[in-house]
């Protein structure tokens, strides 16, 4: 008689050592609904007992708009390649907001959910991916807003077009959100250990948007600071943001290089950061 | 009935002190130690979990080579003092922290409950917690749809369903977490210390539910807790840890015994602890003029405890008191004096009577200490030392002690019964 048990004398392991590439994707997929309860805890708990509820959502990049607007446009006077001046701040803010906010997020993930971490066991990715689709929320709500704004622009006739390149608006929304999961995950594995970055990284990512084309268009830039517009085009949000804008607004400078090159980073980033994210994970709660 | 999960050669190493300053230097130590095939000079092997030495390495194994088998269906209570390892080989079972070497295999879903309410939001309401909190501890949505009505009733919140659980009560609380995780379907149930909160009936439905778990529905409960009565209750075996090691396997009521002759072997001058510990020194303890730890006795012998001891500082108000314990349960506390009293320097000696018959066969722990008293009662100043001697009533049994009557203790007889009325 053969027992069906023996045939499998376990369907399980906890080892010391794992392989690098065992990224237990089966299992964040058998999770899915805890990443959308996540989002939805994310969601309403972000405007129980506030008066303006989800309007709040808006509050932040409008008022945003309207100090850069004044503070960049009109005191600093920076060029907003002919674009109406509250658009082109909307659209980069718009686009940072979402990378920033999933960065900054995802990079404290460990340390922000150490209890539950340290009490149940669920695939710790689904952590950061929930941080990245529930901000997919809140920046299709600010989408909104600037879409709004560009309807009421363009009905009183301002220079904008749409352009066929806002096509590429799902591979925008991608990098954007891989590519502060990626770097966001390799910040939050080395936290655990190193608490230092925890200060770096609030107002690096501050820094960060000063050297992305958010408050100014790269073509200002090069023409400006030739010497030193490299660091600008290195930086693979720049491509990004003005694919965006170009898209959108039908202004910005657009390449595909520039375009490819943002793809790369992200995907090494992203690969990078998820392996070692794995790694940290199955040991931090002994060192956070 | 296979076997549900197996533990081979489990280790788990922690590092002491502050972990974070000087990490980068040694992180790279190890690194290069590692690159040219050496040890870890970081991780010795060969230092156990004693919490009271000081040793030189600051890396501790909180397990140490652990094996067991633990077969499906079977309620096993995992018992140990604190730091004994229990918690952090619960840790690693439920996949919260890897070991350092060593493998567990097992068959079947695994859920784990070591702590109440894990992941709760205290803005969402009652319902959208208990689908949360159920996908945190790996359900399906629609399972729990499935069971919402049945853990509902359970926790007994109909009424606060759909009010945010920073408005329950602490009871509340606590009824609809345990709740959610006890009406899981996976095949293996780890539950640490849990039920030390909530009231006393709300633990012993929680008992009844685990009880129900692995009996009924056969499915394999390992159990946390320092409540022997609990552990005797649900579990069929018990894995006695010490000092990270494995130190007893068996059935739960030898397993217990071994926990608690353990407890007691373990014994100097340092389970004797509080406020008072400089000014009452406790030196001896004699059952019946014997003085060895353990004595053997009849259930007709009257039993004499006495506690011999120094006062050091004069005490205005002190008395001591003498504590039974039977498999961790206190039986009774005696005092040596009705009010306390005024304490002298010098020595000092406090006789306990305890009644022949009165304490059923076992083995009873002693636990002393003692309280500084004001003018209302009990002071803040204190001294106590857990299970610091142990007898055994022998099996012998008569009309003054019953075979029928199960229970702690007898009762002298005083009963009639009156036929044909």
């Amino acid at each position: 008689m053969t027992n069906p048990m023996n045939e499998h004398e376990h369907d399980w392991t906890i080892e010391a050592k794992t392989t690098l590439f065992d990224l237990k994707l089966g299992e964040v997929w058998a999770y899915r609904d805890l990443l959308l309860l996540l989002v939805r805890r994310d969601f309403v708990s972000f405007y129980k007992q506030t008066i303006l509820g989800p309007l709040w959502f808006f509050i932040q990049p409008l008022f945003t708009t309207i100090i850069f607007t004044f503070i960049f446009g009109n005191l600093a006077g920076i060029s907003t390649d002919g674009l109406p001046k509250p658009l082109f701040y909307m659209a980069g803010i718009t686009a940072w907001n979402y990378f920033a906010d999933c960065l900054n997020k995802t990079s404290s993930v460990f340390k922000d959910n150490a209890g539950i971490f340290g009490k149940v066991y669920f695939p710790r990715l689904i952590m950061p991916l929930s941080i990245v689709v529930s901000n997919l929320v809140r920046f299709g709500v600010q989408l909104m807003l600037f879409l709004l704004f560009m309807g009421y622009y363009y009905l009183s006739g301002a220079h904008i077009q749409i352009s066929w390149a806002i096509l590429l608006f799902p591979l925008l929304l991608m990098l954007m959100a891989f590519l502060g999961l990626g770097a966001g995950m390799i910040i939050s594995a080395m936290t655990t250990k190193y608490r230092d970055l925890a200060f770096l990284i609030g107002f690096g990512v501050q820094l960060l948007m000063y050297a992305t084309t958010v408050i100014y268009p790269l073509s200002t830039a090069i023409e400006k600071y030739p010497k030193y517009s490299w660091i600008i085009e290195y930086n693979p949000m720049t491509p990004i943001i003005e694919t965006f804008r170009y898209g959108f607004l039908g202004e910005g400078s657009f390449s595909w290089n520039g375009l490819a090159y943002a793809t790369g980073i992200t995907a090494v980033l992203f690969i990078v950061g998820i392996v070692i994210f794995n790694k940290v994970e199955r040991n931090f709660v002994d060192t956070v | 009935m296979g076997v549900a999960i197996k533990v081979e050669n489990l280790s788990k190493a922690y590092q002491l002190g502050q972990i974070g300053t000087g990490t980068i230097s040694r992180d790279l130590e190890r690194w290069y130690a590692r690159i040219r095939g050496k040890e870890d000079p970081f991780l010795r092997i060969g230092e156990s979990n004693d919490q009271h030495s000081k040793s030189e390495s600051n890396v501790v194994w909180s397990l140490k080579d652990i094996n067991f088998e633990i077969e499906q269906g079977d309620a096993v209570g995992i018992i140990g003092r604190n730091g004994a390892g229990k918690s952090t080989l619960l840790k690693i079972l439920s996949k919260v922290t890897a070991p350092t070497t060593g493998k567990i295999s097992g068959k079947g879903r695994i859920s784990s409950l070591l702590e109440v309410g894990t992941g709760f939001h205290p803005e969402l309401s009652g319902k959208e917690n208990i689908f949360l909190n159920g996908a945190i501890l790996g359900m399906r949505k629609k399972e729990i749809q499935r069971k919402l009505d049945e853990i509902v009733d359970f926790a007994g919140i109909e009424r606060y369903l759909d009010t945010p659980v920073k408005r329950y009560s602490s009871g509340m609380y606590v009824r609809l977490a345990f709740a959610v995780a006890a009406h899981l379907e996976s095949e293996i149930l780890i539950v640490d210390e849990v039920l030390a909160v909530g009231d006393a009936e709300f633990q012993k439905k929680c008992l009844g539910k685990m009880g129900d778990v692995s009996k009924s529905e056969g499915r394999t409960v390992l159990f946390v807790s320092h409540n022997m009565g609990a552990i005797r209750q649900l579990c069929q075996k018990g894995i006695v840890l010490k000092n990270g090691a494995l130190s007893y396997m068996g059935p739960t009521k030898l397993a217990i015994t071994n926990y608690l002759n353990e407890a007691q072997a373990a014994l100097s001058p340092r389970t004797i602890d509080g406020t008072l510990k400089g000014k009452i020194i406790f030196e001896s303890v004699s059952i019946n003029d014997s003085e060895i730890l353990q004595n053997e006795l009849l259930p007709t012998d009257n039993i004499t405890i006495m506690i011999k001891g120094k006062c050091i500082s004069e005490l205005e108000k002190f008395r001591v008191s003498l504590s039974i314990f039977k498999e961790g349960e206190r039986i009774f506390t005696m005092q040596d004096a009705q009010t306390p009293l005024l304490t002298r320097v010098g020595n000092f000696r406090s006789v306990f009577n305890i009644p022949s018959n009165l304490l059923r066969p076992g083995q009873y722990f002693i636990s002393i200490g003692g309280h500084d008293g004001n003018h209302l009662g009990m002071g803040n100043d204190w001294i106590f030392g857990k299970d610091v001697a142990s007898f055994t009533v022998a099996e012998e049994y008569s009309h003054t002690n019953d075979f029928a009557n199960e229970g702690l203790i007898n009762v002298p007889f005083n009963a009639k019964r009156e036929n044909s009325i």
